[in-house]
């Protein structure tokens, strides 16, 4: 069995996002970039199906600059078999990931695609769903707990009101939650050897998709700011001012 | 051109989101209709009617549409799309899980999770956490939107009387199959719009000090929440979680306790009315957003906190 794992590089999780000045968008320049923190549970995911025997390669593929390869070498660093990097500039929307990603799911004819479910840059939850669709395979999104089963996997979800199990036929796609595993991290001799592995690159025009913006971004803004607040010294303080000042209990 | 609602419920009754969303959708063209699809659904067919705001109820039912499986249901939705300029649908799990299926298929790009309906058009949107607000338009004929619920009023739920037409169901997807749900069957509050949340982080230590938090969500009437830490450890379940990647709250009153305030975090809280943060560490990040901050431990706070409630005359419910 193959498995596809879809990266993103993203800005690190840790960095506080900045809006530019002329609000175009936010602050990228020098800012930390890691790979989408749920990808990273995809990723893992997939190795230890490897490791338990039950898939035979495991392939990262990541659609963006040519900065992203890095994000395709970490992949193949914790245990990605090989990576492909389709390179395209500027914005592209998750419909459009979505083509470029079945066009390469027609290539490498994966039994499973797995990504994370959810980017955290634009926030969209959309590319899992619409590869899905545009592949007609079912999809298990949120997923929290994966078992395969011969040519079938048992998927618990994550959902608003608790959990869910579905079964699904391969070939299918995961979207994967923060909760399905614990991602490794790369030992030093694997980052090594991670850069001996084929990383194929394509651009996304010789792809045959139209990958142009459908959404015209007007503007990007800073939320309004709350108002300072202050510290209350007490307990006794506290209830009080909920109860006469802010006049919510 | 009208807009087409996709209700969320349970074949019982609607999911009160549902509410929200048409509000939204009426935002966008007052001609609402709504489709509802499922199996034994017909009270819930018939609350969706007496909303004033839905002008059209469209009712498909079919045993495979008895457990939301989205497979099954963006291809009859697909198929009515025709007569809409939108598909509108909350950004819950259930709407994340079945829009983008819906948009793909007719080769829209999706805005999701919007706060705002500035034109029809024209949309805003939290990115990053919700550390940015993009102002977007779609050039798409059709389009596809998610909406954030707690971003937009309940619409009135009474009153209305849209006629209702049958459609046809479709086939079945038949590589997906439902297996079970774990519901957590709670008597409090629903976390997305309970009036007053509390929520407990990694400072909370263990599951069982969760009762700390309990006690006075019981005296407050509250919704209990959850950092991800917190569920993480496992000290409660994934469906407390309130966050980027979990549920997103309004309350009048959000009481953090021990948890740091992590920028995921607030993306899911920062919106609310007032804001409390009981926390030792007087550098956390979360007695920014508080109005009121109480630097303490959170063992010793709490249970005084019960006390001082205790002492109250009356407590707003």
């Amino acid at each position: 069995m193959k498995i596809l794992v879809a990266v993103k590089r993203v800005i690190d999780y840790n960095v506080q996002v900045r809006v530019k000045d002329d609000n175009t968008g936010v602050v990228t320049d020098n800012v930390k970039m890691s790979t989408n923190p749920p990808d990273d549970n995809a990723i893992e995911e997939a190795v230890k199906i490897k490791e338990a025997g039950k898939a035979t390669e495991v392939v990262a593929v990541s659609i963006g600059e040519e900065k992203a390869q890095e994000t395709v070498r970490k992949a193949l660093a914790v245990g990605a078999d090989r990576g492909i990097l389709i390179k395209a500039d500027g914005v592209l929307e998750p419909l459009a990931v979505s083509k470029l990603l079945q066009k390469i799911v027609q290539k490498e004819k994966p039994d499973l695609v797995f990504m994370g479910k959810q980017a955290i840059d634009d926030d969209c939850n959309q590319t899992g769903q619409m590869l899905s669709a545009l592949l007609n395979w079912p999809q298990a999104t949120f997923a929290s707990k994966i078992e395969i089963k011969d040519k079938k996997l048992e998927v618990t979800r994550e959902i608003d009101e608790g959990l869910e199990t579905i079964e699904i036929n391969i070939p299918a796609i995961v979207t994967c939650d923060l909760r399905l595993n614990e991602p490794r991290y790369a030992s030093l001799p694997n980052i090594m050897k991670a850069k001996k592995k084929p990383i194929e690159q394509l651009n996304a025009s010789d792809l045959g998709v139209d990958t142009s913006p459908r959404i015209e971004q007007i503007k990007v803004e800073e939320p309004p700011k709350r108002k300072a607040g202050i510290k209350v010294s007490s307990v006794a303080e506290l209830v009080q001012k909920l109860k006469n000042e802010a006049k919510v209990i | 051109m009208s807009v087409l609602l996709i209700a969320e419920h349970n074949n019982k009754e609607l999911r009160p989101f549902t509410l929200n969303a048409v509000t939204a959708a009426s935002q966008i063209d007052s001609d609402v209709h709504a489709v509802i699809i499922g199996q034994n659904c017909s009270d819930v067919v018939k609350s969706l009617s007496e909303l004033p705001l839905v002008k059209k109820v469209i009712h498909i039912e079919a045993a495979h549409y008895e457990n939301f499986v989205a497979e099954n249901f963006a291809p009859v939705i697909v198929k009515l799309a025709d007569n809409y300029s939108h598909i509108i649908c909350s950004a819950n799990t259930f709407g994340k899980n079945l829009m983008p299926r819906i948009a793909a298929a007719l080769d829209t790009s999706q805005i999701s999770d919007i706060i705002k309906v500035i034109d029809a058009d024209t949309f805003l949107r939290p990115i990053y956490a919700g550390n940015a607000f993009a102002t977007v338009k779609s050039k798409d004929a059709k389009k596809c939107v998610t909406i954030r619920p707690t971003s937009f009023d309940a619409c009135e739920s009474s009153g209305g009387s849209a006629p209702i037409e049958k459609a046809d169901p479709g086939e079945e997807f038949g590589h997906t199959k439902f297996i079970k749900r774990e519901e957590i069957k709670s008597d409090r509050p629903e976390l997305g719009t309970a009036r007053v949340v509390i929520s407990g982080g990694r400072g909370m230590q263990s599951g069982d000090n969760f009762k700390l938090i309990t006690s006075i969500a019981d005296k407050l009437n509250a919704a209990i929440g959850a950092s991800r830490a917190a569920v993480d450890a496992g000290y409660i379940s994934n469906d407390h979680q309130v966050g980027q990647t979990g549920k997103v709250v309004v309350p009048d009153l959000y009481i953090a306790v021990g948890i740091s305030g992590a920028i995921q975090h607030l993306a899911g809280m920062k919106e609310s009315k007032i804001i409390v943060a009981i926390n030792k560490d007087g550098e956390a990040p979360i007695f920014s957003v508080a109005d009121y901050g109480l630097e303490a431990d959170l063992f010793e706070a709490l249970p005084q906190f019960l006390e001082e409630l205790n002492k109250l005359n009356t407590i707003q419910k």
